[in-house]
């Protein structure tokens, strides 16, 4: 097994703590990860990317060739990165900020509210929260338990934002299900 | 005990392992993308007792390097390409003086300012000696975030043993990826071997002396100079580390260091799926680089493929190892270009076919 997922989005938006999140959860679960973020000469509001790739067996490359799932953030990340997932591959798409669909006929995609899901339980910033349950819930990657624990490992002292975080990663989880 | 497993970067992997390898003296002056690694240690060296200088420029950092080793300390410094460029005549003179400590590069494009992205086009300057002389530098190339961790040990240890300088080359990739890294345990500096000939104090003892300027009469400079060098022939006797993945049924094996070798490995997956065959041969030191094993290897196949994050540099020293034993074909990117799985194995399927469309032949 092998998953590589791209998340992609305007800096401040979460995208690299999504890998974060996702890369402790499946360490903790005992697989192999490697998450290798973008860096360019960016500044807050230009783009953000990262790369997370998981597997049970030893990983060669954390460069992936054509990531398995795209998360899409924004508009310009849907652009950017579409072209390269690979055929039959998964896209994420925050349907809060991003109408459309992928112009791409050989991919399935998901379309997840995801400003409107954590204003809906109380925690308008945990939007990524949201998206990285649906992801893990839609990818079978990591259970609820685990993701949470991804997070608390990923967001280390930061105990306070614990429990809403939670509960928006819980709403993630019964979007992926229920499709609402 | 060693560590449990951590998910920290590669900047950060360099600098725990440093302190648990028993550097204490650590001095640096910032550049991207290496950053993580003195910001790391600001925090860290304080906590055991160790000493963290951000010095006024990359040349006062490598001297003060030297002064920490000749007090007997095991000391480091970090930088990117351009920096360590300025560190050159420090390392030369650390070399002449033979004086241990480990010089940290992850490399980013060049040449000049170039640019913050991932490349490893400073092979010639690492393993060449930047500096003047007639010096060497140990060269070690981690594979990824595990080895960086092991080889930082290393580094010290052969530093320490053979009194070098030692680098370690990475790359602006390896340093910002993370993965999980399980550190060797912390050393006992009460453990290591004595040093004879640090400058800690003459109380009780005859004074000695380091020096840089030998203009004795009598060959001193000649003399210090074939001293140097038998002590890089043991070092090429004993320290030469590689890694090889092959299979009997392999036409071509592929070499590449350090990231391009991660990316190579992945396109050689993809590529025996195919049933072209294709095995890696991956060297960790650069300097002294494994050119018996190379050549003994390159001999049961008839092509071997150099894949490298520079425009051509490593590929000399396959020439040097493999001559004409087989053909050998070179693909390579400038600064900037992180290449894919799936372009290396564009590169391996033209070299497999011959026909020069991804990559170029050489001329031996």
């Amino acid at each position: 097994m092998i998953t590589r997922t791209t998340f992609a989005g305007f800096g401040g938006q979460g995208v690299l703590l999504m890998g974060y999140i996702l890369s402790h959860g499946a360490m903790h679960k005992g697989l192999n990860i490697t998450y290798f973020p973008s860096y360019g000469a960016e500044m807050r509001g230009g783009t953000a990317n990262c790369t997370v790739t998981v597997s049970d067996k030893k990983i060669a490359s954390p460069v992936a060739s054509n990531p398995d799932v795209l998360v899409a953030m924004n508009g310009p990340s849907l652009d950017k990165f579409e072209p390269t997932i690979i055929k039959g591959g998964l896209i994420f798409l925050n349907a809060s900020l991003i109408p459309e669909a992928p112009s791409r006929t050989d991919v399935e995609y998901i379309q997840v509210p995801i400003v409107e899901l954590a204003k809906e339980v109380g925690n308008a910033r945990g939007a990524n929260m949201v998206m990285i349950g649906t992801v893990c819930a839609k990818t079978g990657i990591l259970s609820l338990e685990e993701t949470i624990k991804g997070m608390q490992a990923a967001m280390k002292g930061k105990d306070k934002f614990f429990g809403a975080n939670e509960k928006a990663i819980e709403r993630g989880f019964a979007f992926a299900k229920d499709g609402r | 005990m060693p560590s449990e497993k951590m998910l920290m970067n590669g900047s950060h992997v360099v600098a725990e392992a440093a302190v648990r390898a028993g550097c204490r003296y650590y001095f640096g002056y910032p550049i991207t993308p290496q950053n993580e690694l003195p910001e790391y240690l600001s925090a860290r060296m304080p906590e055991i007792g160790g000493t963290f200088i951000q010095g006024e420029s990359e040349i006062a950092s490598i001297n003060m390097v030297l002064g920490a080793s000749v007090a007997g300390g095991r000391a480091m410094t970090s930088s990117s390409s351009p920096g360590v460029s300025l560190k050159q005549e420090g390392i030369s003179y650390m070399a002449g003086m033979e004086l241990p400590g480990v010089i940290i590069n992850m490399m980013r494009g060049g040449p000049g300012l170039g640019n913050i992205a991932p490349s490893a086009a400073d092979y010639f300057q690492a393993t060449r000696g930047g500096g003047h002389g007639d010096y060497r530098t140990p060269v070690l190339a981690p594979g990824g975030s595990q080895e960086l961790a092991d080889l930082t040990f290393v580094a010290f240890d052969i530093a320490d043993k053979y009194r070098t300088p030692v680098m370690l080359l990475g790359d602006g990739l390896m340093g910002q990826v993370m993965e999980p890294v399980v550190f060797p345990d912390f050393i006992n500096l009460e453990d290591l071997p004595k040093k004879d000939w640090i400058l800690d104090g003459c109380k009780g003892r005859e004074p000695r002396a380091l020096f840089s300027l030998l203009l004795g009469q009598d060959g001193q400079l000649y003399k210090h100079n074939l001293h140097l060098q038998e002590k890089y022939d043991q070092i090429t006797a004993n320290e030469l580390r590689w890694e090889t993945k092959t299979q009997d049924e392999d036409e071509m094996i592929i070499v590449a260091y350090g990231t391009a070798a991660r990316i190579a490995e992945s396109a050689i997956e993809e590529l025996r799926a195919e049933g072209l065959n294709v095995g890696l041969f991956r060297p960790i030191t650069l300097w002294p680089y494994p050119m018996a094993a190379l050549r003994e290897l390159a001999s049961k196949v008839s092509k071997v493929a150099v894949f490298e994050l520079s425009m051509g540099q490593m590929v000399e020293d396959v020439v040097l190892s493999v001559g004409d034993r087989a053909e050998i074909h070179f693909y390579g990117l400038p600064g900037g270009i992180i290449p894919t799985p799936a372009d290396v194995a564009d590169f391996l399927r033209s070299a497999s076919r011959g026909d020069g469309k991804v990559g170029r032949r050489i001329d031996v």
